[in-house]
Formats: C-alpha cells, structure tokens, sequence
C-alpha cells in the first residue's frame, strides 16, 4: 500500500497544476489516470489545436501545454500510475483507501478527483450485434498486429487511426477502408499514398458508406454497408477495425458514495471538497454556481483545493500563506539554490 | 426569444424558448433537456451534442465547418443532416427550429 498526503484522479491539466500546489506546500501526492500518458482532453481530444485563454500564454497547443505543466512539476519526483482506472474509494478512519483496475492500493487523507468528464474509453460501433464479435473478430485499437495476416479487414474511419492502419495492414492483407462520406480528416499525405494503392487494386475505398449488418451467426464472414440513400454492399470481412475516436464515461466515481449532479460533483468554492470530508473534486468534473469549464478555472480550484488538503495531511502544523517569489521554503522545494 | 423544438428519437417533443445567442446545445442544457449530453462542454470535442436537423432547417442555418464535419464522423449513426447542436448559435430567424436526437449520444 503506498501512503502519501493526497491522491490524485485525472493527469490533465488541472490534475497536473494540483501536483503543483500540493508540492510548493510541501506536501506529497501520487497521480492516477486511465490514459497511458499526462495530459487528459489537452492530449487526447486537441494536441495539435491551439488553446488561446491560457494567462501569459498567447497561443498553445494541448501537448505544449502538457508539457509545460509537466516541466513544472518536475522538481516534486512525483509518481505517475498510468494506465489503471481507479474504481473503489473507501473510507478507513481519517484515511481514503484507493484501489485501482490494477490492483494498486493507496491510502491517503486526502483524494483530489480531476477527473475530467469520467475516463476515456474507445467509441463504440452502433450496431447492437457488434457486441458478440468484440476482441474477437471487431477491434476498437490494434494492440497485436500479427493477427492479421492474408485476411479481410474492412477498416471504418476517416480519421488518421483509420488510415494509418489501412496504410500499415495493406501490407499483408486486403484492406476495405470505409467512411460516412468522401472526404477523410486524416493527414493529406497519408490520404495520397491510400488513393495511389486503390489505383494498383491494393485497398478499396467504399464513401459514404456506414456499416449496416454483419453476417455470421458464431463467426462474422461478411458485412453490409449501406448508403443513406440505401445503396447496399456485401464486403467479405474476416476483422473490422474500427476508429471512431474517444468517449468520456463517468465510470465507478458514480459509485463512490459522492452526490452528482449531471455527471459533475457539486462542490463547495471555499475549498472545493464535495459532500465527503477529505474527497475534493477540481476541474471539468465538479460543478458550482457560476462554473466554467476553463484550464484556467481548474488551477484555480487546484490552488484552494491543495491547501485544503494541508490541514488534514498535517494536522499538528499550522499552514501559513507563502508567495513562491519570497519563501525560502518554496523555492527549496522548487530545487532553486 | 425564439422557440426551440427538441425532438426525441421515440418523436416525443419539447419545445422552449432560447435567448438569442445562445447555442441549440446550451438551450438543451439549460431546460433539462435529454439526449444531449455535450461532455466537452461546446468546444467541438466530443460530438455528443449531436442532433438531426430537417431539411427545410438545415439549409437555413452557417454553413457548416470542416472541423464540425471532421467531428461528426465520430457522432453515432451521423446522417447528412447532422449537427453538432453547440455549433448552432440561435438568431430570431431561427425561431421555430427543430432538431432531433439519435437514440444516443455514445
């Protein structure tokens, strides 16, 4: 079990700058997310889309400032569990217990949940019979590529996922790449080598087309795609691979005993902790009057939520306000002289 | 003000009225309405305020934006006539408007 001073829920920004408060305080956390790397929506909705309410930042990417934030945490050494979602928090005396999907458990009095819009989870084909053939014959990412070898993929996107993969496969394989409409969202350069392989018979490209039926009873062996006009073909499909981006789930946090008022935690703007003592909600996920669901906003909460977090983390010590530009104290946590 | 039809897939309607200026997304929001969800919160990150407009709507509205574009193809079961509903700022010549939810959002 790793004890510290508080847990954090969620490595976007707003988790990142609460590492932050909590560190120039003096106080230790641990930092859990879902995603396999920091950055939270900054890094897996719009890296490359410019952010331009940022105080004293002009213009930024969502990486760029992932980056930043995690530059300036790096004096604290704090530990990142990435990959793992956390699905049980408990109470035990003045502490919070934090399991995770991977059997980490944590124990702190303090969880800091920024959580954004829940975790992320791959979007899912709508058709209901695509269920039964999950990991099976219908994937949502490609985690091992040797799989598919001389078969029938028909891959459905139009994004660089979808692309980069008819790309890669079409070595081994016969590639179907279908797509609601005619044109693709994924790089230009990409898009040109596709078209110059549908010339040589290499990969065909069926637009605007959306997956209608799947035929198969135990093992799919074809599918439907259909227009919306209701131009129909059968396309012989052995594997779907399937890129449809990124949706936000609120998962267990529902389950943790915490009121939520429309998938958001209500919170209170003195320090934001929620309805339980100990369990404070920063970012996208809480709610209050006059919220705004700003980067700016959730390093605003992360600040009054941190020092929050210090009177329970040490109870016997007074906490007294410094400013980072004159405290010995902060600069020394900061590595400086 | 004018008045918004929100229609659900099973065809149940609500109609309210919303401030000029405001989106179709954040008039959902604000009246309670269901089958939009907007996770991101009207930043064309989530297409989960996707919506249905008729034709005869459709044609009166901004033309739509290669980014809204790009971002309903990740919306489930995206017609021709789809939109991104925070992407629709409401005018008085809007007044009457009507747009249908999928049977979902994710």
């Amino acid at each position: 079990m790793i004890k510290t001073d508080a847990i954090i829920i969620g490595a976007g920004p707003t988790g990142l700058f609460a590492v932050h408060q909590l560190g120039i305080i003096g106080l230790k956390c641990e930092v859990i997310d879902n995603l396999d790397r920091a950055g939270g929506q900054c890094i897996e909705l719009y890296p490359d889309k410019p952010i331009y309410d940022i105080p004293a930042i002009p213009e930024c990417t969502g990486e760029e400032l992932t980056k930043g934030l995690l530059k300036q945490i790096e004096p604290f050494k704090t530990n990142f569990h990435l990959g793992q979602r956390v699905d049980e928090v408990k109470q035990e005396k003045d502490f919070w217990i934090v399991k995770t999907n991977k059997g980490n458990i944590f124990s702190a009095p303090n969880v800091i949940i920024a959580g954004g819009v829940g975790s992320f989870e791959p979007r899912k084909l709508s058709l209901k019979e695509a269920e039964q053939f999950e990991d099976k014959q219908i994937f949502y990412s490609v985690t091992n590529k040797n799989l598919f070898k001389d078969k029938n993929i028909s891959i459905f996107g139009g994004g660089d996922s979808a692309l980069d993969w008819a790309l890669e496969l079409s070595k081994n394989n016969q590639i179907t790449l279908i797509h609601r409409r005619d044109e693709f969202r994924g790089a230009a350069h990409t898009l040109s080598q596709i078209k110059k392989l549908e010339k040589d018979g290499k990969i065909k490209i069926k637009t605007p087309f959306n997956l209608k039926s799947i035929e198969g009873e135990n093992n799919m062996t074809a599918i439907i795609i259909a227009t919306e006009d209701g131009k129909e073909e059968k396309i012989k499909t052995d594997y779907i691979l399937s890129f449809f981006g990124l949706i936000m789930k609120l998962g267990p946090i529902a389950d943790w005993g915490l009121n939520i008022e429309k998938k958001t935690i209500p919170v209170n703007t003195e320090n934001f902790q929620t309805n339980k003592e100990g369990i404070f909600a920063i970012g996208d996920i809480c709610t209050y009057p006059g919220k705004l669901k700003l980067i700016l906003s959730g390093f605003h909460e992360a600040a009054l939520a941190a020092r929050a977090c210090f009177k329970r983390a040490k109870p016997n010590e007074t906490y007294r306000f410094e400013f980072t530009t004159a405290s010995k104290n902060i600069q020394e946590r900061l590595g400086k002289k | 003000m004018p008045k918004i039809t929100y229609i659900s897939h099973e065809g149940k309607k609500n109609t309210v009225e919303v401030a000029s200026g405001l989106t179709v997304m954040e008039g959902a929001i604000q009246n309670n309405i269901e089958g939009i969800d907007a996770d991101c919160g009207g930043s064309m990150a989530c297409a989960t305020c996707h919506v249905y407009v008729s034709d005869q709507w459709f044609n009166k509205l901004e033309k739509i934006q290669d980014a809204e574009q790009d971002m309903l193809d990740m919306a489930y079961e995206p017609k021709k006539n789809s939109r991104l509903s925070c992407q629709i700022i409401l005018t008085d010549e809007l007044d009457g408007l009507e747009v249908t939810t999928p049977e979902k959002q994710t």
